[in-house]
């Protein structure tokens, strides 16, 4: 009852003139910075850090919590119109969405994404007004060890998304492992893998660079040949009436939509997981639950449904470590928390009894950006669909221009557009020859996460690699694991048997 | 096809070679007490993508993937043609990022791509030109503040900080 | 292709000759003291939301809240490598009046131990030092240790294998204290190195590890949460905030540490630029906002500049390679 009490008086706050202006302008810009490959929330919100100084704490913390959450619905757009996925929670959704865009169902697919969008996020408010404390000191609990384990089952989810040449997958994922261990091993303190003595590799490759070079320059040049200079783009007219058509096809997928917030929510928590492990257990969940689960990566709704979900749902999660002990769970969160010291707020266990106010003023905002972003983000579909009728020779160097800047912006560093000049044409050519991409680009993401995990639990356990199934969550990671990369080869050899008799 | 995919496993062979050898700049073997060493990583997963080269390889030669039984060119003449000036326009990019700027860069993008492949009206070649950096200046510096490198055409933007900071 | 060719490189021409029109006209006007024409980069040699960081954009939020320069000062992250990437950065920029740099210790230890960076840090220019954080043992507010006594005790009995101190990357601060620490009481641990101080404070709250050295800002939350306890500091007098814990040095142990938070200058920057620099920080060092914060945080306001600051760094480096040599670091 008393967070009822609580959340009716955040709401009060959240709705006040100001307050709300700063939302929907927040929801706005948001939605614009996430779209754009290279840029996201951590932008956003970083970039327009001083102009809070002109408003009081609380619409300053709503302002920034609406970029967040308009970002996070951001990163699907570009995924499904240019296939670059605009932030590494949006890989997943590249897989499903960028062929619905072929197939001239752009608008479903962007549909289908606000929508899932909005249920995550929402479920995951929803656990985070009813639960925050108690979730807290669980996530507490996790250390090296079972954050390994959790990584082996974000690992594991790659064996359910492939159905390419096997050899030439582990190759991809072996391959975005190892660009992940360039710069400096932290364990050790020391550099390596530093190429060429060039300064650029101390800070290792980032995911964006990969991701830009491949899905950016990479389809562009795969589109020229495959289409031999004469693009043709399928033409698409959208109406009112396609979205709202779009919206009720979705009834069929509130399956997904909800298990899939709630995974997400529950990785979200974890403060070392974060979200792009999360839309990637989503999406490997969905498809070895679904029955056509051969559909998907062909541009299955259900395929884009389940990492939108999913990520928004752990993108709210990874607010809930911050708020309640200080410890953030993801740049961007990082980055408010340092907002949050300037205003003269102190995130940590003792904010929900020092600033209720505030607290409650910030959850209630979650509910209404939440909302605001999914209605903002339906009234422009007609124009992202606009986007796509570009022709050819205008959208090429849109797109280049896109890559270059996106590929610059977040280390500020021009070495990293000469190795998104590289990985374009590298991509380009294994894709001809049929090796899959995205492995390596999400193996470059849980990479450095897994190697620094498992070397944490050896050094507390000593070497000892029983520590992983001795720890009792660990032991139900690695068993969840195990079931994960058994069912495909069981079904397989059911399927083979069936086939035979 | 089925040359370029014996040859690309071929490359992706002597790389990991090349990768292992970087790696082992560390310790790559087990400490007792403390797990793996700093190169241990990159050095045993180098190896693995070594095996994982070689398991491609025999595959590609007994013809088991379809590239491999493809005996056409792995790119035809005018496939390379234009792919090379895709290329070659994001190298140009590039350079001219690194002497003058991205402001030149981006113009230079535009003028060839629509009106020297898509031959589209100057009209509409220098409305793009001159839009899409102005756009591009307005939300990277000014809005988001993400400074673009200028090379020597940097002072040029002086009276515009002064002007809009 | 011949003819497209010629078409290009008559575009460019036009376009330089364009430029160049635009180049004379934008006249300079004259001005008595040195200010920057375009935004200040203000490099942090560490990646975002650690603790660095967060102080290099308050200070960033203090000068354009205040507005102490005409341009604003952008933040930009160069971590990579503990700031081999920055450090290389900013010598590479020797000359440039707009870009400074905020600094914590990897400024000696990087290039100690990365001489292949090839970066003297004595030919930076210095601006100002505007604090010295603190060093804090800390242990979980449910295990019985009180004292370092106590502390002392319990590591002892523990074992090398069983003692966790939780701390930074391997040769970062955390790990020189905890070595200075082993080495004036004879102990033994076993060093996890972690991503950030955030990190580390969090993993002692969920016994992860067993103890700390944390600066007070990363573990005053759960502090005043009562879910940490400090046991001694590694300062000269007793910390503001925690009146109750004893110094190290008042137990006859000379265990001082500190982690400078400087601005540095690439080397060879004109001197009307470094003196508008120094003028910035020393309105920064007197504002109320940075007061209000020191003092909260425990932060010492250090304040330094000019060739004393550069002196400084320089016994600061002699210290710290001794200390690396002695941890076994360096050779």
């Amino acid at each position: 009852m008393d967070t009822l009490v609580h959340l009716a008086g955040g709401f009060a706050t959240a709705f006040e003139p100001l307050n709300f202006g700063l939302l929907v302008l927040g929801c706005t810009v948001g939605l614009f910075v996430g779209a754009l490959p290279g840029l996201g929330s951590v932008n956003g919100v970083a970039i327009l850090l001083p102009i809070t100084f002109f408003v009081p704490p609380t619409g300053a913390i709503i302002f920034l919590a609406a970029i967040y959450y308009g970002a996070m619905f951001g990163g699907a757009i570009s995924s499904i119109m240019l296939g670059i996925p605009g932030a590494s929670t949006a890989v997943a959704t590249t897989f499903d969405g960028r062929p619905m865009a072929m197939k001239g169902e752009a608008h479903r697919a962007l549909v289908a994404a606000a929508v899932a969008s909005f249920v995550g996020g929402t479920i995951a408010v929803i656990l985070f007004t009813l639960f925050a404390p108690p979730l807290a000191e669980f996530a507490l609990r996790f250390g090296p060890a079972e954050n390994f384990a959790l990584m082996v089952v974000a690992f594991a989810t790659f064996v359910g998304l492939s159905g390419d040449d096997i050899p030439k997958t582990i190759l991809s994922i072996l391959f975005g492992l190892i660009l992940s261990a360039v710069g400096l091993d932290i364990i050790s303190g020391q550099p390596r893998l530093i190429f060429f003595d060039l300064p650029g590799f101390y800070k290792g490759i980032s995911f964006i660079v990969l991701a830009i070079g491949i899905y950016g320059i990479g389809e562009i040049l795969w589109t020229l040949d495959s289409s031999k200079g004469r693009v043709e783009i399928a033409q698409h007219k959208i109406g009112f009436r396609n979205i709202v058509q779009a919206i009720i096809e979705l009834r069929k997928t509130w399956r997904t939509m909800g298990l899939c917030s709630l995974l997400g929510y529950f990785v979200g928590i974890l403060p070392a997981a974060g979200a792009t492990p999360g839309s990637l257990m989503a999406y490997g969940m969905a498809k070895s639950m679904s029955k056509n689960s051969k559909n998907y990566g062909k541009g299955e709704i259900n395929g884009v449904v389940a990492p939108e979900a999913a990520n928004n749902a752990a993108s709210t999660g990874s607010m809930l470590p911050m708020l309640t002990l200080g410890i953030p769970g993801s740049p961007t969160t990082a980055i408010l928390l340092g907002g949050m010291i300037i205003w003269g707020l102190e995130p940590g266990p003792m904010l929900f009894i020092t600033h209720e106010g505030f607290v409650w003023g910030l959850i209630a905002s979650l509910y209404t950006a939440n909302l605001f972003t999914l209605l903002i983000n339906l009234a422009f579909i007609p124009l992202f669909i606009w986007v796509l009728r570009t022709p050819f020779a205008i959208l090429a160097p849109v797109i280049f221009v896109l890559s270059l800047v996106g590929g610059y912006a977040p280390g500020s560093s021009l070495h990293d557009v000469w190795l998104i000049l590289i990985f374009g044409i590298a991509g380009y050519l294994l894709r001809k020859l049929n090796y899959p991409m995205a492995p390596a680009v999400l193996a470059i993401v849980l990479g450095p996460l897994a190697e620094k995990y498992f070397r944490q639990a050896m050094i507390i356990s000593h070497g000892d690699v029983m520590t992983f199934v001795e720890r009792p969550l660990s032991a139900v990671f690695v068993a969840m694991a195990a079931v994960l990369v058994c069912m495909p080869i069981y079904s397989a050899l059911k399927r083979r048997r069936a086939a035979a008799g | 096809m089925r040359r370029a995919e014996l040859f690309t496993a071929v490359v992706f062979a002597l790389l990991s070679g090349y990768l292992m050898w970087k790696s082992a700049e560390l310790p790559v073997g087990w400490i007792p007490d403390k797990g793996p060493a700093g190169g241990a990583f990159p050095f045993w997963l180098s190896a693995a993508m070594l095996a994982c080269s070689a398991w491609i390889f025999v595959r590609a030669l007994r013809g088991a993937t379809p590239e491999s039984r493809t005996h056409g060119p792995f790119m035809d003449g005018p496939t390379v043609k234009l792919l090379a000036m895709a290329g070659g326009s994001l190298l140009v990019a590039l350079i001219l990022i690194t002497w003058l700027g991205f402001y030149v860069a981006i113009p230079f993008l535009f003028v060839f791509w629509v009106r020297l492949v898509g031959r589209r009206s100057w009209m509409t070649t220098g409305i793009l030109a001159v839009t899409v950096p102005v756009l591009t200046f307005f939300f990277f510096e000014i809005g988001m503040r993400i400074l673009l490198p200028k090379g020597i055409t940097e002072p040029l933007f002086y009276p515009l900080y002064q002007t809009f900071f | 292709m011949k003819n497209l060719a010629m078409r290009a490189v008559s575009c460019g021409i036009a376009l330089g000759v364009g430029l160049g029109l635009v180049s004379s006209l934008a006249v300079q006007p004259a001005q008595a003291a040195w200010q920057p024409q375009k935004p200040v980069e203000f490099v942090i040699m560490a990646g975002q939301g650690g603790g660095a960081d967060r102080l290099a954009r308050l200070i960033q939020s203090i000068i354009e809240k205040n507005n102490f320069s005409n341009q604003p000062f952008i933040p930009v992250n160069k971590g990579g490598g503990s700031g081999a990437e920055a450090l290389r950065y900013l010598q590479d920029k020797a000359g440039d009046p707009h870009v400074i740099m905020a600094t914590l210790n990897s400024l000696y230890t990087t290039p100690l131990r990365n001489p292949g960076i090839g970066v003297d840090i004595s030919k930076f220019t210095p601006v100002a030092r505007l604090a010295e954080d603190t060093f804090v043992l800390w242990v979980n507010s449910d295990s019985d240790i009180k004292t370092i006594d106590d502390y002392v005790a319990a590591v002892k009995a523990a074992g090398s294998e069983k003692w966790v101190m939780g701390g930074t990357g391997t040769g970062q601060e955390d790990s020189l204290v905890t070595a200075m620490l082993e080495k004036a009481y004879g102990l033994k641990m076993t060093y996890v190195p972690f991503k950030g101080g955030g990190t580390v404070a969090k993993n002692l709250v969920g016994k992860q590890i067993t103890s700390t050295v944390n600066n007070p800002s990363e573990q005053l939350g759960f502090f005043e949460a009562g879910r940490v306890r400090p046991i001694a500091a590694f300062t000269p007098e007793r910390i503001g905030v925690f009146p109750d814990v004893p110094t190290f040095k008042e137990m006859g142990q000379d265990l001082v540490y500190y982690m400078q938070r400087s601005v540095v200058a690439p080397p060879n920057m004109p001197k009307e630029a470094q003196d508008f620099y120094v003028e910035v920080f020393r309105k920064v060092n007197e504002s109320a906002e940075w007061k209000e914060y020191t003092t909260k945080k425990a932060l010492n306001r250090a304040w330094l500049t000019g060739d004393d600051l550069m002196s400084y760094f320089v016994a600061e480096r002699d210290k710290h390679h001794d200390l690396l040599k002695a941890m076994g670091e360096i050779k």
